[in-house]
């Protein structure tokens, strides 16, 4: 039996991805820390403002975590929401876990506080990087309905692992804002098809911007959580130099194909345009080695 | 202000800039430091081949200056927004200029943001919000989003927004906000080369912005919600 990831909340993912009642949550709803900016403008707020921070143990080693629950505003950013956040990474450098997971589903900044959603987001970037240079591992786990957009897009990517589903998205612009913005004719966001092959799990993937898929099941990102746990990406001049040559290369070879399926192609992948229809298992096998 | 005129005010004993359509690139002399410039003119949005060649910069400044500080000019209406910078991973590009900039500040260069024309989300976000410190000219542009958009995204009324704008800096596009927020340490007028001298001899990697927006009753909250996470024992 199979417990979706997509469909669970903030909470049931934490619950299923940790040791069993190990997590213990700082600043729990009892606490009833709201955004004032919400309440300012009449809008409901929620006790944990729509993220879920705490400690716990995986698989036995201790970690840090936060969920952001999608349900709540979309995951989106404020600045209380961004405070517990960069809070809990500075716990991390203050605490020393074994690791510090971020469960996020969100749609970037929390636009009734702009301001302060952007600045918070800027903080949770150097957060992140302070935690990873201080030597705690940072792991993204991407599969939620929102996906994972806008400044917290860059937050993913600043981790040192990510582990994303199928169904997991991940870009900086979602697709309704650019069809807002530019068009339906650049980018039609009721094109499932479209939006998945364009900043899915399984297209992050082959471009080298995840490092796991997993099926849609919470005991599938714990089990790929385990295997990460303490995997560490570079941050020196040399990481730094090779991750620029990568990103140059990717420019040169992919920069003129119209579609995810030609830069499946290029990949050197048969039948690219089946792809989307493959369960996770077959899909893997069907690109083994291929990712660039 | 125009870059040229900007330059010059800010480098009155000269600067070697190379312009590249709309990316700049070079060294100027302020007082006693040699520093690099580079960054955009043109209210350019930033798309995956323009933050690639500013993280390129900036690692090339890593390499063969070490420890010199760094200006970043960035003039952005934020990133670019299309399906081909999605399919190809701009968050990722994003991220890798950020990384790069706090590399460099990891390793020692000084490195100052000035918002010298117009800063929008992510491209602020990934540039000048992650230097040591970020100024700005008081006629500069920063923002989120216009409010018209905001309301419309929101359903709130503008006449509200507008309204509570009057007081509130939370969420409305201006300078003055972003530095009741913290997130601009101060505006530069008048000597503009003084100005950067005095940011550059003042330069710690310590960042203020979170006190900064406190003390200016901008972001009352930020601190003490992160301080108790921080701190809680609640295990």
């Amino acid at each position: 039996m199979t417990h979706s990831y997509y469909e669970a909340s903030a909470r049931e993912r934490l619950a299923g991805l940790l040791d069993p009642a190990s997590f213990h949550e700082l600043l729990p709803p009892e606490e009833r820390v709201t955004s004032p900016h919400l309440r300012q403008l009449d809008t409901p707020g929620a006790f944990d403002d729509g993220i879920v921070v705490g400690a716990g143990r995986l698989d036995g080693h201790a970690v840090l975590a936060a969920a952001q629950e999608g349900g709540f505003m979309g995951g989106a950013v404020g600045e209380v929401h961004g405070a517990k956040l960069t809070g809990l990474l500075e716990r991390a450098v203050a605490t020393r876990p074994e690791a510090v997971l971020l469960l996020i589903e969100s749609g970037g900044v929390r636009l009734h506080e702009a301001n302060a959603g952007l600045i918070a987001v800027s903080e949770i970037m150097r957060a992140v990087l302070a935690a990873r240079n201080a030597g705690i591992p940072v792991l993204a786990l991407i599969g939620g309905q929102y996906g994972c957009f806008g400044g917290m897009g860059i937050v993913a990517r600043l981790c040192d692992r990510i582990i994303i589903s199928e169904e997991g998205r991940l870009g900086l612009s979602g697709p309704e804002v650019i069809e807002t913005t530019c068009g339906v004719e650049e980018f039609d966001s009721r094109d499932r098809a479209l939006v998945w092959r364009t900043v899915g799990g399984k297209h992050r993937f082959l471009l080298g911007e995840v490092d796991v898929l997993v099926p849609d099941d919470v005991a599938a990102f714990r089990q790929a959580a385990v295997a990460q746990l303490t995997r560490r990406g570079g941050l020196d001049l040399d990481a730094l130099k090779s991750e620029h040559a990568a990103l140059g290369r990717r420019l040169d070879r992919f920069g003129d194909c119209p579609d995810a399926v030609d830069i499946w192609r290029a990949l050197g992948i048969a039948s690219a345009e089946r792809l989307p229809l493959l369960d996770t298992a077959d899909f893997l096998s069907a690109v083994a080695g291929r990712g660039d | 202000m125009d870059i040229h005129c900007l330059l010059d005010r800010l480098f009155p004993a000269g600067h070697q800039v190379a312009f590249d359509g709309v990316f700049l690139a070079g060294d100027g002399t302020c007082r006693e430091n040699e520093v690099a410039i580079l960054g955009t003119v043109g209210r350019t949005p930033i798309g995956v081949e323009l933050a690639h060649r500013l993280a390129g910069e900036v690692l090339r400044v890593i390499e063969r200056h070490p420890g010199r500080a760094i200006l970043l000019l960035v003039d952005t209406q934020g990133q670019r927004l299309s399906r081909r910078d999605e399919l190809l991973g701009i968050n990722g590009f994003m991220a890798h200029l950020a990384k790069s900039i706090e590399l460099a500040r990891r390793r020692g260069h000084p490195v100052i943001g000035l918002v010298y024309s117009q800063a929008v989300s992510g491209g602020f976000l990934a540039s000048s919000m992650l230097a040591d410190r970020c100024f700005a000219l008081p006629e500069a542009e920063i923002k989120v989003m216009s409010l018209p958009a905001m309301a419309r995204i929101t359903k709130i009324p503008l006449e509200r927004l507008e309204a509570l704008s009057a007081t509130s800096p939370v969420f409305a596009p201006g300078v003055d906000n972003f530095l009741r927020m913290g997130a601009i340490e101060s505006l530069w007028e008048g000597d503009l080369s003084a100005c950067l001298a005095q940011a550059l001899a003042g330069n710690t990697a310590v960042d203020r912005r979170r006190a900064d927006g406190h003390a200016r009753h901008g972001r009352l909250l930020a601190g003490p919600i992160a301080e108790r996470v921080r701190r809680d024992a609640g295990l």
